[in-house]
């Protein structure tokens, strides 16, 4: 695969890979994520994989992009297949009205009756291309076509922690309360993002995800749960 | 019992800062951590600690505070800084030097016109809980410092210390001049060819002015668009500190320290790293130029500023004591209040 390696000042490049959303990009930069984290190569600070690319942070006073980049074209070659220890998370989500504020109007939107919107979001397999925007945000794809709407042309100033979104050809979780843009078409009670927990990320690029639909007095029951640390989020390691 | 810093004033916006949380951007956590790293290092070298251990970040106005502790050793850090101790009849003590204070003493940290950012250092350090390896406040999400947000009225900020240990007070032997006004130095990347010519040629040639639009997570930029020659909606990649992006607006925005981990508008140039501190410095209605360097020549950039910093921690030494004459305080004094208080 060709990639190209982009400046990004003189601690950190891009090694990119392409510029779409696509899941053969995304095991590209899984993979050369995986082997540099393997191989640990002198200098490099942290690794950042997104859709396209992977962003190397590296120390100039340690190495050099140079050198770095050298090393990491010799890497390119290994055709790693990613986390070994990526798992499938079941995650329950709530689509009842009170908690998915847009369902209405993606409905609509869509041509189709919120039970088979529901359906459609809650039976498909999602797989995590990258965190980002907030800690422990999983942009998650693909969407069923479906279901593919623009961001909304009104974002919210508010959206509550929990809720599940969709956009574009992506679904995801907003682990706390922020601004976004988002349609908002359910929620989900278990925290993704906890500092203390190792690590503190639930989901990790390379993982999956299954949303299970679960009914209110089921969301109050896990929320407690969570609320007294005896949450268990069900996964199980994805079969190589 | 270990000592404190009582909060009397919280000043516009005190978070305790470290050098960042490092390892942690893959999950979306940003690295945080001081605006001005040069300055919160030297501080740290003032009153004997590490580098980098955690120490109150001042921006725009400053805190006032007691001193809850037998004896604490504090040193301001910030380009034109001081600490007024004691009130209307006290006295200054400029920043790059270490004083301590007793229980009791109450104190007030003055930003001058050249800096809008300083660093308070206490020897042993503030304590808060680390989280994910570092005591940075980052507070779009509650994570680390002191509960996770900026510090208010009646905090009390635990100290590692309760009594500074016996020695002499330490000084930088000339303080840090204010940062000339020179232009910001950049990469260009790592998305300039989303950008016409004239908006690379713009963005080097023209004067923008920092908005008031200006936080931790970055500032935006006034003066004359950047125009993207195809769009401006690109697939998410990560983002570096120091990226200049650029919304549809075409007005771009400088990142700083709190910025998100990743972003789907076009990066034009990255500042240099041993530019940012220059630019955390600087205030919204300051004007702002950029120059172009390669990679290469912004990592000599990096080595060449590392040894100067190390040279300026090599060159501390002792204060004067007590009842010598001190021309530094004299003039920070003088130059800054006009007016020489009573206990020179």
């Amino acid at each position: 695969m060709q990639v190209r390696f982009l400046s990004v000042g003189d601690r950190a490049f891009a090694v990119e890979f392409g510029d779409r959303i696509d899941r053969a990009l995304s095991r590209a930069v899984l993979g050369l994520d995986a082997v540099i984290r393997a191989e640990r190569p002198k200098g490099v600070v942290e690794t950042v994989p997104t859709f396209r690319s992977l962003m190397v942070h590296y120390d100039p006073l340690a190495t050099s992009r140079a050198g770095l980049e050298q090393i990491i074209a010799g890497l390119l070659d290994r055709h790693e297949a990613g986390r070994a220890d990526a798992r499938l998370w079941h995650i329950p989500v709530c689509y009842a009205d009170e908690f998915a504020p847009d369902l209405a109007e993606v409905a609509r939107l869509t041509g189709l009756p919120p039970s088979e919107v529901v359906a459609l979001h809650s039976g498909a397999c999602y797989h995590v291309y990258m965190l980002g925007f907030l800690p422990g945000f999983p942009y998650l794809g693909d969407l069923p076509a479906a279901l593919a709407l623009p961001r909304r042309a009104d974002p919210r100033v508010r959206v509550p922690a929990g809720s599940i979104a969709i956009a574009t050809t992506l679904t995801a979780i907003y682990p706390y309360e922020s601004p976004g843009g988002w349609h908002l078409v359910g929620a989900t009670p278990i925290r993704l993002f906890d500092s203390a927990r190792t690590p503190p990320a639930l989901l990790m690029p390379g993982d999956a995800v299954l949303f299970e639909p679960i009914d209110p007095t089921a969301f109050a029951a896990i929320r407690r749960a969570v609320v007294n640390g005896r949450d268990k989020i069900e996964s199980e390691p994805i079969a190589a | 019992m270990s000592g404190a810093l009582k909060v009397l004033a919280p000043g516009l916006h005190t978070t305790v800062q470290d050098f960042g949380r490092i390892g942690y951007q893959a999950l979306g956590v940003p690295v945080s951590g001081a605006l001005d790293g040069p300055s919160l290092r030297l501080g740290n070298a003032l009153v004997g600690n590490p580098p980098g251990l955690a120490a109150l970040e001042i921006l725009y106005s400053g805190p006032t505070l007691e001193i809850l502790a037998d004896a604490a050793r504090l040193a301001v850090a910030g380009v034109g800084a001081r600490l007024a101790i004691g009130g209307e009849r006290g006295r200054t003590v400029p920043a790059w030097q270490s004083v301590t204070l007793a229980r009791g003493e109450v104190f007030q940290i003055v930003l001058g016109p050249a800096s809008v950012c300083a660093y308070l250092a206490v020897e042993g350090g503030v304590v808060v809980p680390p989280v994910l390896g570092s005591a940075s406040t980052y507070l779009r999400a509650g994570l680390g410092g002191f509960e996770g947000r900026a510090l208010r009225e009646s905090d009390l900020v635990p100290l590692a210390v309760e009594r500074a240990s016996e020695r002499p007070e330490q000084r930088l032997p000339a303080p840090l001049p204010a940062t000339a006004d020179q232009p910001i130095r950049v990469i260009l990347g790592p998305q300039q060819e989303y950008f016409t010519e004239e908006a690379v040629a713009t963005l080097l040639d023209a004067e923008f002015r920092i908005s008031t639009s200006a936080d931790r997570m970055g500032m935006r930029l006034d003066g004359p668009g950047l125009c993207h020659h195809d769009g401006w909606d690109i697939v998410s990649d990560a983002i570096a500190t120091g990226s200049i992006q650029v919304p549809g607006s075409g007005q771009p925005i400088l990142l700083l320290a709190d910025h998100q981990t990743t972003g789907g508008y076009p990066k034009i140039a990255t500042v240099v790293s041993a530019d940012l501190p220059v630019v955390g410095r600087r205030r919204p209605g300051d004007l702002i130029r950029f120059a172009a360097v390669s990679v290469e020549e912004a990592e000599q950039f990096a080595r060449d500023e590392e040894q100067r910093l190390a040279a300026l921690v090599a060159s501390l030494g002792p204060s004067p004591r007590d009842g010598g004459i001190d021309l530094a305080t004299l003039y920070a004094g003088n130059l800054i209040s006009g007016v020489v208080t009573g206990r020179e």
